[in-house]
């Protein structure tokens, strides 16, 4: 079975620093592949990568069997990569419904339309509503998004990503910053999602990704230095050093 | 409140429209005939600064070279004009005219190819980098017309009269104004489409962020490119109104200091709303007025009024009227 994304031997220089080392990586169709690992592992810069955001200095990219290594960001996203961020990043002064509409409307091709009123599109807004009603955001669709709590942005992050319809969903840390109850929801949503996207999980919280994920690769200075199901890694000597808590570094 | 709003913006609007189009009998009426053409040039800076709002305050691309577009405008007016009326064609082959229908959409097209051409360069780079280019080729502009000798160089290009309108008297002020009040509709019409479109959509929210634009698939420069070429088309169409009106076009119309006095007409009035510029056109230009005939020094008052808009009013005209009287205007 052809896996929605496969990396092979990518890396990525900052001037001296190594901070993608020849990485090999694979997300097989409905597969939670998690990414863990410690702080300044390079988890982000991969994922800036896959994205097109950053361009590697070595190494391939396939997108459902298909190259997409030299595409800029744009047409990766129109082929169904989408990503999520962890400092979140959306359209602040247009509300939720406004920035999970744009994104349909992205999807559904140019926008080089210069006439009709885009907030009279009832297609837009029902489609968007959708998405939104999914997230459980369906009741602050109205808000302004600089005046959402972090975790409704955090959930209005998701809902924007899945508006872009992807096959593969890039998720950067979508637990940071929950509290208990928000991040016991986030799970309960990523789950039931599964059937429909795989998704590359980078997460510090070790209850979700032990919850959630497969597989697991672990990162460490930008090089995964193992990868297996949940109990190879919770079980793995080397990570259980490098990361799992019995080494300097916490998570 | 929002019944409240849908109503009272197209009332307040109607309002505005009547009062503009009363303005050159009231002004006869009261004596002070002069305010005909002071309206005149308020609508076309209006025209002018509400273009370079839709890239500055829309998009949020700040270009420090719109000068350029309103010269160019200007200068398609005066070419024109003079080939027509020394009966040589340009390059040979054009022939000149004075016919408004023909030279508006050639300013049109003119200014809407050199904006394609200057932002294509400009806009692969972002912040700094782009005030100082756009910067720099609105002066490379402002040289040429300096240079060129054939159409007045330093002193600029008279054309004895305005360009002519079938069935109309364009000699006549009053004329001219009601000319430029109609082609101010038409564009605020036309913008008001475009800012609320899936266009305009895509450029608000590339001003917010292109980070989260680029991740939702948008390729962002062609449409960055396009917005830059629809504002630099207003411009020029500007440029020629105003080369009509003024009957006479100089490389002053492109001079940098030109494209900084759009810029303190858009954040007088408010930036990215669509009509803070023609109410900032309207600040300038009457503050110029009273201020110039107390003093020679009149951009020290004028500065000082813009430090108070800037630092208080959070929004510029617009927005002061906004909280004074409760009005989402």
């Amino acid at each position: 079975m052809t896996p929605v994304l496969n990396v092979q031997g990518m890396v990525k220089r900052f001037g001296g620093l190594l901070a993608t080392d020849h990485v090999d990586l694979t997300v097989k169709p409905g597969e939670i592949h998690a990414l863990i690992g410690p702080n300044g592992a390079g988890k982000t810069t991969l994922i800036s990568q896959l994205m097109g955001e950053l361009r590697q200095n070595e190494g391939t990219i396939e997108l459902d069997g298909v190259p997409i290594t030299t595409l800029p960001t744009a047409r990766r996203v129109s082929m169904g990569l989408a990503r999520t961020f962890q400092i979140t990043c959306l359209l602040p002064d247009y509300t939720v419904l406004d920035n999970v509409a744009i994104a349909v409307q992205v999807r559904q091709g140019h926008s080089f339309r210069f006439w009709g009123n885009v907030r009279h599109e009832h297609q837009l807004g029902e489609s968007a509503r959708g998405f939104l009603d999914a997230a459980g955001l369906g009741d602050r669709a109205g808000e302004l998004v600089a005046n959402l709590s972090h975790g409704e942005q955090k959930q209005l992050e998701l809902a924007v990503a899945l508006a872009t319809k992807p096959r593969l969903l890039l998720l950067d840390e979508p637990m940071a910053g929950l509290g208990h109850v928000e991040s016991q929801q986030m799970i309960e949503m990523l789950r039931g999602l599964r059937s429909q996207v795989s998704m590359l999980l980078v997460e510090h919280d070790m209850e979700a990704v032990f919850a959630l994920a497969d597989r697991i690769s672990v990162l460490v200075y930008g090089r995964i230095i193992a990868t297996g199901t949940v109990d190879e890694i919770r079980d793995n000597p080397e990570v259980r050093t490098a990361y799992l808590g019995e080494g300097d570094e916490l998570c | 409140m929002p019944m409240e709003k849908s109503l009272k913006r197209p009332a307040l609007l109607a309002g505005v429209l009547i009062a503009l189009i009363a303005l050159p009998a009231v002004a006869d009426a009261t004596g002070y005939a002069a305010l005909t053409s002071l309206a005149t040039r308020v609508l076309i800076y209006g025209i002018a600064a509400a273009s370079l709002n839709f890239v500055l305050g829309y998009g949020g691309m700040v270009s420090f070279g719109h000068a350029a577009f309103f010269g160019i405008g200007g200068y398609v007016v005066g070419i024109l004009y003079q080939h027509y009326s020394l009966g040589e064609p340009l390059f040979g082959f054009i022939p000149g005219t004075n016919q408004l229908l023909i030279t508006i959409p050639v300013a049109l097209v003119i200014s809407g190819l050199m904006a394609a051409l200057i932002g294509a360069l400009s806009l692969r780079t972002g912040g700094v980098q782009f005030i100082m280019i756009t910067l720099a080729f609105a002066q490379m502009l402002f040289f040429l017309f300096v240079s060129l000798k054939t159409y007045g160089g330093d002193d600029g290009l008279i054309i004895r009269r305005a360009n002519e309108l079938p069935g109309l008297n364009m000699r006549d002020k009053q004329t001219v104004y009601y000319v430029c009040l109609t082609v101010t509709v038409a564009f605020f019409f036309v913008l008001w489409r475009i800012v609320n479109s899936r266009f305009g959509n895509v450029i608000v929210g590339l001003r917010q962020s292109e980070k989260r634009m680029a991740a939702i698939g948008l390729p962002a420069y062609r449409y960055k490119l396009m917005a830059f070429v629809i504002s630099g088309m207003g411009c020029g169409l500007a440029g020629a109104l105003m080369a009509n009106f003024l009957r006479y076009a100089s490389p002053d119309m492109i001079h940098w200091t030109k494209s900084g006095e759009l810029m303190v007409m858009v954040i007088l009035g408010g930036v990215g709303t669509l009509f803070g510029p023609l109410l900032g056109a309207a600040v300038f230009i009457v503050l110029e007025s009273i201020l110039a005939s107390w003093t020679e020094n009149w951009q020290l008052g004028l500065g000082l009024i813009l430090l108070f808009v800037v630092l208080y009013t959070q929004g510029g005209v617009q927005g002061l009227g906004t909280r004074l009287f409760g009005r989402r205007a």
